[in-house]
């Protein structure tokens, strides 16, 4: 049982934690179902972050929306949690484990009287890019984030709250659930321990010049190869490439589109060789007969996780190429993607035409936009560091590159970690 | 106790514009509604008012909500802990899925109110298995998972038993020398930190050390888990309430490694040698003691190799990159090779990777090893497949070996060949393979190392996965076993560094804690997290067949010398596997039993064959497959509205008496719908899919002896993302059933 809207100006609870997405829903649901009391506040207007705009999990290849229900129902029933959304942390004054946090919450211009019905989404005429899927279609002003939405209520984009084309959609509401005049609150909450789980967003694939994204039309992102795979994307899962929509019969990966790279993110992400070849999977299942050719610096797929290499490996459509990707340009009479690799050391350079191109850009904190207050320390990439005594702990991406599997186990442990610094003998 | 009934319909979202409310009302009126009332909104404050004042003015203790989909603010609609609440969907499955003023939807939302009030007739609230339990944690495991462990759940408060078996704490750590970068900026190597450890965990008063100690064995169940301890003084007796096993890793064996010329010249080593000398203060060649000019590394040395350990042992890039770093310490001169397939240095730990790779004098060689020789008291390797794109020979004084690591939970030392073997077992028993699940996994536990040792009927340690490691048993939830209340933490369920098994510890201590807590309270644990419900045997019945005590995934039932049952309530996740399995039909939930879906089924109106309106019944698991059916009405997909749909805990809960019953009833075909099975199973009970396809067995069998189509029943695998092939699914079936014909048991 989570109470969703805030009624009263202060809350208290065991553990605040920041940041919605696997990380976060897991901090708050290990602690509640600890029998402690957290706070889960999630920037967007639904939790489920990242994970929701991803098509299946390696090594599985199973839809991540299973886990997301898993902890929903969780949430849904567990009267520990109190999850707020459009939420955001303005201030953090106190102690260890006598926090005081000012959360600012900003309108969702829809009440909690919102039934999912959908009447309001039917009338509205305004339309704005679709997040979820990267701005690679639309959704109305007034919109569901996603199926699993939650809490399962529509949201309106502020930027069309002024329209007044929006009066007809607050009209069509049959139980009066759209408010245009809300305003943000502010509120105040009482916690012992904070868990900082902002977070990722993939690097800006536009910097890295030589790779052409956003000028070659034929070039993608990882988490662009995601939206195309998925059913609920915009274009239905069936993987095409942008320029014509033509299915295609050969894909690049582009390994360390950015990360390893001392002139982008010096680090490496750790997930992108396991998640290209996964998305190697999906061109595959869907084309029997596409070529898969997948360049890379080192192939990181470590524990068991090799398995699934081994498994890529036997398959003959699979091409491994050792070397880095200098410079991709395109073929202008046919849209195809020109690939240049560099061995390394030799230094002799290979080039290798196909349909399109998949950059397996890497992941970068959130906290390099916003990092969390009382001057947590940060590493030089922005990442939380380890074993931070002020009372806010890093859990997931905001800590350390992590896959899922890795993010809930560390996101399980810092829960622990900022109840444990709250109480401290 | 009697039950006195309200049926409250919703007409808000076009459930009132799809269908006559009041004959659905008539409908709940006719079948024992005490109260039926219709309200425009009930999710609104007035709506749930209505109930509340009922509630209490009528003295109703069951209500059945007729609107949209019970994951849908599931806590608009509780009224007490006395009375029972149940949703029948009229919104994602009827309004938004099925025509509007059509005879066949009006039917459909009448069954759906019939099925719920027949589900609340029998439906008990639920009596919490509370017993006196301990919220003490045992760990076992010295090294820094362990200690960190310990220190973790002692500083939430909890008393620790932490038992080693060494006659110090430490493990690993203190055999290194220094161990790679676990801080920012992640370059330079570092103390492990395990004496400051040891310290911190002998000054905390709620850890008590047991050393030199084994585990003999572990009775009971979570809360109430008996430990005896074997040592030398005597042993020693405690109970726990929740286990972590941090027994880590220990090297892959060094005489596996004569391919790699291991054992051919003293001057070639294993890593674990390698640091040994380091941490003596002094790195000199084995066979003369005279100093290094040049020396090797071999990446891999066992580790992603089919005949050895498959997988990747996660750390020995960065150890080779750290004992590099010792050799140029102490030789500024000497020439270091490192021959490897990859390099993994993930995440920031690739800063180290890239400082190692600043010194000119280490050489870094991508390549696969050809031959290891000695000769003239130089080592020489050949290398294939190099970057450069041909064969070199490197000669070096002294060759190390990365070699990998093998959890303690493996007793083979060879994982690789074992697991192969036991697939190969598996594929030739497929076809009994359910019947002898919990048999072989009994067996194989009794091949693994016995540390736990639980006096569990399947066996005495956490079931193992490929390769020994006892794992976790779903991709997203790392740390559920299928043994409630136990934990594995650090190397010993997966190959991981120093920083990573401490973090681990913390997660595992955090799932320790979480277990006594809930066992106090008869909470069970994830996937139903707070279910207050068990399994209640009726024993005088039982025919000692086993079937819940073998098919059970948690081992919650022993059974006694007979092979009569001994539940063990605390131990069970209410996934009702046993209620599925058991063909007496003696296990029930207050809140799920035989009885209630076989009342639910027989709720259902079923028109005589003339009318030309078959009946499907559709079990469909609640885990992954229900929120599918409401995301096919979020998306206002359409199917035939023949189908009557039942939730199940899990596919594997499904008792096959069901079907007869849905047979008897009139139903012409019966669909069962679940998460996926094998290999890469999404089975929230890891099982249920599996054991659901074997019982479907007996299902077909006793098609036979009734003479009936083996068309009449089917079962599908969808995953939570397919809810789009739903309405495809179901509409061919009912071709199926249409072209196969009506039930021949109608009406009888």
């Amino acid at each position: 049982m989570a109470n969703i809207d805030p009624l009263e100006s202060q809350i208290s609870a065991d553990l605040l934690v920041v940041g919605g997405g696997t990380a976060g829903m897991t901090s708050a649901i290990e602690t509640a179902e600890t029998g402690k009391k957290a706070i889960l506040i999630e920037k967007l207007p639904s939790l489920g972050g990242r994970v929701v705009t991803i098509y299946q999990y390696f090594p599985k290849l199973c839809p991540p929306t299973c886990g997301v229900e898993i902890n929903l129902r969780r949430i849904r029933s567990n009267p520990n949690i109190r999850v707020l959304t459009l939420a955001e942390v303005e201030s953090i004054s106190g102690t260890p484990g006598d926090f005081e946090v000012k959360i600012k919450l900003s309108p969702r211009y829809v009440n909690e009287k919102c039934t999912c019905c959908g009447d309001c989404e039917k009338v509205c005429e305004l339309e704005r890019d679709n997040d979820l899927n990267y701005g690679l279609n639309k959704t109305k002003a007034i919109y569901l984030p996603h199926l699993m939405a939650y809490p399962p209520r529509y949201v309106i984009d502020p930027e069309f709250v002024k329209d007044e084309s929006m009066k007809k959609v607050v009209e069509a509401c049959p139980y009066d659930a759209i408010e245009l005049d809300m305003e943000p609150v502010t509120i105040t909450a009482k916690v012992g321990g904070i868990v900082w789980a902002t977070g990722w967003k993939p690097y800006d694939a536009t910097k890295i010049e030589n790779l052409g994204f956003g000028k070659i039309k034929n070039v993608v992102t990882n988490v662009i190869m995601e939206r195309l795979a998925a059913d609920n994307g915009p274009t239905e899962g069936k993987i095409v490439r942008p320029s014509d929509q033509k299915e295609v019969t050969s894909v690049g990966f582009v390994q360390c589109a950015g990360s390893r790279d001392e002139n982008h993110l010096p680090y490496c992400s750790a997930i992108c060789c396991m998640a290209s070849m996964k998305e190697a999977t999906y061109v595959r299942a869907q084309y029997p007969d596409a070529e898969v050719h997948i360049f890379y610096i080192d192939i990181r797929s470590p524990g068991r996780l090799e398995d699934f290499y081994v498994k890529m490996q036997e398959d003959e459509k699979f091409h491994f190429h050792r070397g880095k990707v200098a410079k991709i340009t395109e073929n202008p009479e046919n849209g195809n993607v020109i690939l240049e690799a560099e061995n390394t050391l030799t230094g002799e350079i290979i080039k290798t035409e196909v349909d399109m191109a998949v950059l397996a850009t890497g992941m970068v904190p959130n906290t390099v936009d916003d990092a969390p207050p009382l001057d947590t320390p940060l590493d030089d990439f922005g990442f939380i560091a380890p074993d931070t005594t002020n009372g806010i702990v890093g859990a997931g991406v905001a800590a350390r590159p992590y896959d899922v599997s890795a993010t809930v186990q560390d996101a399980t442990g810092a829960a622990l970690k900022a109840l444990n610094i709250g109480t401290r003998r | 106790m009697d039950t006195k009934i309200g049926v409250y319909i919703c007409k808000g979202c076009d459930i009132g514009k799809t269908f006559d409310v009041d004959k659905v009302l008539e409908a709940a009126t006719e079948k024992g509604a005490a109260v039926s009332k219709a309200h425009d909104a009930l999710c609104s404050p007035e709506g749930v008012q209505i109930i509340r004042d009922d509630v209490e003015k009528e003295g109703l203790n069951r209500v059945c909500v007729g609107a949209c989909s019970q994951r849908i603010f599931p806590e608009l609609f509780e009224f007490g802990k006395e009375v029972m609440a149940d949703r029948a969907n009229l919104r994602e499955q009827v309004a938004w899925c099925h025509a509007p003023d059509d005879e066949d939807t009006q039917m459909l939302a009448e069954d759906q109110i019939r099925m719920s009030i027949a589900k609340l007739g029998v439906m008990e609230p639920p009596e919490p298995f509370i017993e006196e339990t301990s919220k003490d944690i045992m760990v076992i495991g010295g090294g820094i998972t362990g200690m960190t462990a310990a220190k973790a759940a002692a500083t939430a408060g909890h008393k620790v038993a932490l038992v080693e078996k060494e006659a110090q704490l430490g493990g690993w750590a203190t055999k290194f020398k220094k161990v790679f970068p676990k801080h920012p900026p992640y370059q330079d190597l570092e103390d492990s930190g395990y004496k400051e450890l040891v310290a911190e965990i002998e000054a905390d008063e709620n850890i008590t050390v047991h050393l030199s100690s084994e585990v003999e064995k572990t009775a009971g169940q979570p809360g109430q888990f008996e430990v005896s301890l074997q040592n030398g003084n005597g042993g020693g007796q405690f109970t726990v309430g929740s286990i972590i096993q941090a027994t880590g890793w220990k090297p892959y064996k060094a005489e596996k490694l004569s391919y790699l010329g291991y054992g051919s010249s003293p001057d070639i080593v294993t890593n674990i040698q390698m640091e040994e000398m380091a941490s003596a203060g002094d790195i000199k060649r084995p066979s003369d003691g005279k100093p290094i000019e040049s020396i090797a590394f071999i990446q891999c040395a066992g580790s992603r190799d089919q005949d050895h350990l498959p997988y990747c042992s996660a750390v020995c890039c960065r150890v080779s990159l750290k004992q590099a770093m010792y050799v140029r310490e102490q030789y500024p001169d000497a020439k270091i090779y490192v021959i490897y397939k990859d390099i993994r240095s993930p995440a920031q730990f690739e800063m180290f990777y890239a400082n190692v790779q600043d010194d000119d004098a280490i050489f870094m060689t991508k390549g696969e090893i050809a031959r290891v020789a000695s000769e003239n008291g130089k080592i020489l390797i050949d290398v294939e497949e190099t970057l450069l794109g041909e064969d070199i020979q490197v000669e070096a004084d002294m060759l190390v070996l990365a070699a990998g690591m093998v959890p303690t939970t493996q007793v083979e030392d060879n994982p690789g060949t074992d697991t192969a073997e036991t697939d190969a077992a598996t594929e030739e028993k497929a076809d009994d393979k359910a019947d002898d699940d919990g048999k072989k996994e009994a067996e194989s536990a009794e091949k693994g190392a016995k540390i736990i040792n639980l006096t569990y009927r399947q066996g005495t340690d956490l079931p193992t996965l490929k390769y020994g490691f006892p794992d976790s048993h779903f991709i997203c939830f790392p740390y559920e076993t299928l043994r409630t209340g136990i934990y594995a933490a650090g190397p010993v369920r997966s190959p991981m560094d120093l920083a990573s098994s401490a973090n681990d510890a913390y997660g595992a201590a955090m799932k320790a804690i979480q277990a006594v807590n809930a066992m106090a309270e008869g909470r069970t644990l994830h996937p139903r997290a707070g279910d207050l419900t068990y399994p209640d045997f009726f024993m005088q019945k039982c025919t000692q067949c086993k079937r819940c005590t073998e098919e059970c995934p948690f081992g919650a039932l022993d059974e006694d010398e007979k092979g009569t049952p001994l539940p063990n309530p605390l131990r069970c996740r209410r996934c009702g596997i046993c209620l599925g399995a058991c063909p007496e039909r003696i296990v029930s939930f207050k809140n799920y039993s035989v009885h209630m879906i076989s009342s639910m089924i027989k709720a259902v109106e079923v028109p005589d064959e003339f009318e030309e309106k078959p009946r499907i019944l559709a079990f469909v698991c609640e885990n992954d497959a229900m929120p599918s059916v409401d995301m096919v009405g979020l998306k206002r997909l359409q199917y035939n509205s023949m189908i009557r749909i039942i939730p199940l805990r899990c596919l594997g809960s499904m008792n096959t008496v069901w079907v007869s019953d849905a047979l008897s009833q009139g139903f012409d075909g019966v669909i069962l719908i679940g998460c996926q099975k094998g290999d890469d199973y999404q089975c929230h009970f890891i099982r249920g899919s599996e054991l659901a396809d074997y019982r479907m067995g007996n299902v077909r069998e006793k098609l036979q002896q009734l003479v009936l189509e083996e068309e009449r029943v089917e079962m599908h695998e969808l995953s939570i993302a397919d809810y789009h092939k739903i309405p495809k699914i179901l509409d061919d079936f009912l071709e199926t059933i249409e072209t196969v014909g009506p039930n021949p048991y109608k009406g009888m």
